[in-house]
């Protein structure tokens, strides 16, 4: 009566693992049209409202206003949109969606990239409105720079939204998810001149804010989009990506393999 | 080669105020085929001893094999062969029955149309052939039960673990889930390992009890020698069996606590 196992290799399991988990979750965002659009609406609002407060400003930075801040908007819609994930995990929880799927032999990494693979579609789809948006406001950039944006979007997901896994598997309630979540984004935010390059402000505040990740991210994705691709800050923003998405995704894939939730 | 075998099975847990020993050593047994009904009040270590048995937790002392792979050294074997069917059941109520029970079938790594020809199958064995379509959450408590029955069945397992399975359903839907477990240990050999806090349903379903109290089985035999050697008769209550064994009641409609 044992099932009747046609044991593919370990690699081809993971894929397809990985495949079904993603197909599983891209069904279930698909089904809600204002999950799909609302992670747009603060960027598109700054956008909108905050965009032609700079045009005539002197932001020490290259190129146009709109080429310093679409960056900032596109990776504040992935911090913000990566970070709030763990919630579908919290709810999934208490219906013992994570626990049925914790008792199969699915792979432990497929459970979190699957899942992982979704939210970075999503917000690079998301991305992609916000640029179509930008361009109508007066954006003007290389097409292969905007694309790194975008690839960007998708690093910074994984590394985020696994993150916000992680801690939702660990925490028992929204409430407790929440206020760890804006803890980190806040200062994320304000300390990677996602808004305004930090090079407007006073050297302490430089100073400080090469300690925060995400300002390499940011500023790479403005040396994309004046086509600087080879510029240090490109350099440093992309190890910067590649190590904190790989330290979450392991980290986190840890937690799947051990959670008690 | 018994199908589950536990032996000396222990796990505590580090709290802010020390350690607590939820379960201190448990051995039991069960065979193919074989209903084991697993009882304890509410605390006792059941649903800690339910959560080893199906790999969602480490145990840190004893050792335990499921259909001949140990818990710790092959958690993929044990995963492989085993179904468990929560107490929440575990369904998206977003999400159709058709799909939920594809993409379980898939989990345990079915192919595409074989997961599709499984999913026909056990839709018409579980009498769900007419709510393929329906999303989760339109199903009736014992619909969802069913659902949740087959969700645990889609690879065949040779071991099923049950938890509070008729918890909250109606008397004509609880007969019918236990009718269902019978059936699918007669047709199939499978092994059920069924926590309740309902004694009837222990004594109506399971060949042998093992009653934990305290971390620790205070009894394990067939329903009529507990009942015999502990309540006086073999026609006697199994409530007062498990009253004298553990020196409390049952709480019949309390959720077991997930021990901390």
């Amino acid at each position: 009566m044992s099932s009747p196992s046609p044991s593919p290799s370990p690699a081809a399991s993971f894929l397809s693992d990985t495949a079904l988990i993603f197909g599983r979750y891209a069904r279930q965002t698909l089904r809600s049209r204002l999950q799909m659009l609302f992670g747009v609406l603060m960027p598109l609002l700054y956008l909108l409202f905050f965009g032609p407060l700079l045009t005539g400003l002197p932001l020490s930075s290259p190129g146009s206003s709109w080429q310093v801040l679409v960056p900032g908007l596109l990776l504040q819609l992935a911090l913000f949109g990566a970070s709030f994930c763990g919630f579908g995990i919290i709810v999934e929880k208490q219906y013992g969606v994570v626990e049925r799927m914790r008792v199969t032999p699915v792979s432990r990494l497929a459970l979190l990239l699957g899942r992982v693979l979704r939210d970075a579609a999503l917000f690079v789809f998301q991305s992609a409105l916000l640029v179509l948006a930008a361009l109508a406001m007066g954006l003007r950039a290389p097409l292969p720079g905007v694309l790194i944006g975008f690839a960007f979007v998708a690093v910074l997901t994984a590394a985020l939204a696994s993150l916000s896994y992680a801690l939702a598997l660990k925490v028992s309630t929204p409430q407790e998810f929440g206020p760890v979540v804006n803890a980190v984004t806040m200062p994320s935010m304000l300390l990677s001149g996602l808004m305004l390059p930090i090079a407007l402000g006073p050297e302490w505040l430089d100073v400080l804010s090469h300690v925060m990740p995400l300002r390499y991210l940011v500023d790479a994705v403005r040396a994309a989009f004046v086509g600087a691709y080879s510029s240090p800050a490109m350099l440093h923003g992309v190890l910067v990506a590649l190590a904190s998405a790989t330290l979450s995704v392991t980290y986190c894939t840890r937690t799947f393999r051990r959670s008690a939730a | 080669m018994p199908v589950i075998n536990a032996s000396g099975l222990s796990r505590t847990f580090t709290t802010k105020r020390g350690t607590v020993e939820a379960v201190r050593g448990i051995d039991l047994v069960a065979g193919r085929g074989e209903i084991l009904g697993f009882l304890g009040p509410n605390g006792a270590g059941k649903t800690t001893t339910l959560r080893m048995l199906t790999t969602l937790l480490a145990p840190t002392g004893g050792t335990a094999t499921v259909a001949g792979c140990d818990l710790v050294r092959d958690p993929a074997g044990v995963r492989r062969a085993t179904g468990y069917v929560a107490q929440s059941g575990g369904v998206d109520p977003h999400v159709t029955v058709r799909e939920e029970l594809v993409t379980q079938a898939r989990l345990y790594r079915l192919g595409k149309a074989e997961a599709l020809a499984r999913t026909e199958e056990l839709a018409a064995d579980l009498g769900l052939a007419e709510l393929l379509d329906r999303r989760t959450a339109a199903l009736s408590g014992g619909q969802r039960r069913r659902l949740d029955l087959a969700m645990g069945l889609t690879h065949r397992p040779r071991v099923l673990f049950l938890d509070e399975p008729t918890t909250g359903l109606d008397p004509g839907s609880r007969a019918d889930l236990w009718d269902l477990v019978r059936r699918i240990r007669a047709e199939h050999g499978t092994t059920v390992f069924l926590t309740t806090h309902y004694l009837d349903e222990a004594d109506a379903l399971a060949d042998r009890l093992v009653i934990v109290d305290k971390g620790v089985v205070v009894a394990d035999d067939t329903p009529r020698a507990l009942k015999r050697r502990h309540a006086g008769s073999p026609d006697a209550s199994l409530q007062d069996a498990f009253l004298a064994l553990t020196g409390r009641g049952a709480t019949p409609h309390a959720p077991a606590p997930v021990a901390v």
